[in-house]
């Protein structure tokens, strides 16, 4: 049941990449998670949904570390990070946080591009400067990532000449451009403009059938149905149900889930 | 990019429109041709007032204006090294006021309090007055950069140390979710973004620094003011020789503001 799925796997997934334990997290007395497990299978695409203040987007930041969960731990290809409040500024820890983060590429719902340098320096910063890569080669791949979102041409821009969905397509390329084992993203389309969610699902929807290990926190029901391989559904801090889309969507066994999709069904109305 | 056409159907700019455009510059010309009457008309005022009353003497400005000019260079370079000095002891003062080190985060604060509570006159005599005393003997020019650059460093740290606060928090989380290890976040992210916030105020500073840079006359570096107030009262014509002081301390404020416009408006091309 770890797993998430009920039946066997769907035959396209791999070793289990990312896996968390018994995660809690509070802010000051406030306690956002409860204890969640959860396990990611390589080339597998997990949507997380639930409401806003369930613990979603405090447990993706959990995943790398942006937020140190006060108990628990969290293990992506192999290593295997426990939470430490205590020592949060002892060097040693704070350097085995930056290995797993290495492996964790992360998308923010404000993009987060470092504004005073180009498109292309953006792609190229930490594979020069933190994996050892060269110029070149950096250069090459962020390239090849930059076509890949469709957005090569704009290589020379700066981020402030950008649209919000092309910003958000450049902060994917300069994710991949670290080769991560594993894309987090924290709602990446609840900044943009309506019209411009659609080319940004467009390039993870693509990223999804190539295969790539993906945990997303996203409101886009139809976008989780289109390209997840597992739906987990969060409330009040734990996984309170989780399963194939249809399953999740169309056939909840949870009452929260059943309020939460009605609801939503009915905002949309 | 986004640059809307106009629409197919219009085919010709609306004449209003040219009419806007033509009326907006006549007012701007207006404006600045009124603007530079008033200081014509001001400063020839001022000019006709002291000749009126004989205080300008032409054969004296002959032999004691290059004398005083010569120490627009002494000042220049009292100001650049000192804004230098204190530019470093300003980043290191504001990474040290974020630091979550006791120790270094007390020293800095004390360096800042220090320096903030205390005159910049008494400074400089400190400096080359009182550390002799201590076995620290400086040449007075050393003493003067020293004094400025140590007395700015402690204003400018506070500056930037709201302007590294002021980098949006995302900016330090999207780096380190890069992996990028704190020494480089703070170097490649943070500090670029944070001069660009601060620039407008060091160059406030730079242009109150050049003004205090005449307090360095006191110790007797031979700077604009000392050589004025020595050419003035050597030959008693102190108001000729402060007023040759006071313009070039002017013009050199008003040359470095230009610059810093400049500089400001280069920066800028990563925004909006």
């Amino acid at each position: 049941m770890q797993s998430g799925y009920d039946g066997p796997l769907p035959a396209h997934l791999g070793e289990v990449i990312v896996r968390t334990g018994g995660i809690e997290k509070y802010f000051g007395d406030n306690h956002v998670l409860r204890g969640v497990d959860l396990e990611v299978r390589q080339r597998e695409a997990v949507m997380i949904l639930g409401r806003s203040g369930s613990g979603k987007t405090t447990l993706l930041r959990c995943i790398n570390f942006l937020e140190e969960p006060t108990v628990g731990w969290v293990e992506i290809d192999g290593l295997r990070m426990e939470a430490d409040p205590l020592h949060q500024r002892n060097r040693a820890h704070q350097e085995q946080i930056r290995q797993l983060r290495l492996r964790a590429g992360m998308l923010f719902q404000d993009f987060n591009l470092f504004p005073h340098m180009t498109v292309l320096a953006n792609c190229i910063e930490a594979p020069t400067r933190v994996r050892g890569v060269g110029k070149d080669e950096a250069v090459a791949s962020a390239e090849r990532y930059l076509d890949k979102v469709g957005l090569l041409n704009k290589r020379d821009e700066y981020p402030a000449r950008l649209s919000g969905g092309q910003k958000q397509r450049v902060a994917i390329a300069r994710a991949l451009c670290m080769e991560p084992k594993v894309l987090l993203f924290d709602e990446p389309t609840s900044a943009l403009d309506p019209e411009l969610i659609g080319e940004v699902l467009k390039v993870m929807e693509d990223l999804a059938h190539e295969g790539t290990t993906m945990i997303v926190v996203t409101h886009e029901m139809h976008f989780a149905r289109e390209a997840a391989d597992r739906v987990v559904f969060m409330e009040e801090g734990v996984i309170c149900e989780q399963g194939p889309p249809e399953q999740i969507l169309d056939h909840p066994r949870q009452d929260g889930t059943r309020r939460f999709l009605r609801r939503f069904l009915e905002d949309r109305a | 990019m986004t640059t809307s056409a106009a629409p197919a159907t219009s085919t010709a700019r609306p004449e209003i429109l040219d009419r806007i455009d033509a009326s907006q510059r006549r007012k701007r010309t207006w404006f600045r041709i009124q603007f530079i009457a008033v200081w014509i008309g001001l400063v020839g005022a001022l000019i006709y007032g002291l000749w009126a009353t004989d205080n300008i003497d032409l054969e004296w400005m002959g032999t004691w204006a290059p004398f005083i000019l010569g120490g627009t260079a002494v000042t220049v370079l009292v100001c650049v090294t000192s804004i230098i000095l204190a530019t470093a002891l300003a980043i290191i003062g504001a990474i040290s006021r974020l630091s979550s080190n006791a120790v270094v985060y007390s020293v800095a604060s004390l360096y800042v309090s220090l320096v903030r509570g205390t005159p910049l006159l008494v400074q400089i005599f400190f400096v080359y007055f009182a550390l002799p005393q201590m076995g620290v003997r400086l040449d007075a020019l050393l003493c003067g950069i020293l004094a400025l650059g140590f007395n700015y460093g402690a204003y400018m740290t506070e500056v930037f140390r709201a302007g590294i606060q002021a980098v949006p928090r995302g900016q330090r989380e999207a780096a380190q979710a890069l992996g990028m290890p704190e020494r480089n976040i703070m170097r490649r992210i943070v500090l670029p973004q944070a001069f660009r916030i601060v620039t407008p105020a060091i160059g406030n500073d730079f242009v109150a620094m050049i003004k205090d840079s005449a307090l360095v006359s006191t110790i007797a570096v031979q700077e604009l003011l000392w050589r004025a107030q020595r050419a003035g009262t050597q030959t008693f014509h102190t108001l000729q020789a402060l007023l040759i002081a006071a313009l070039v301390y002017w013009v050199l404020t008003i040359i470095f503001s230009y610059f810093q416009e400049r500089l400001e408006r280069r920066m800028a091309r990563g925004d909006r």
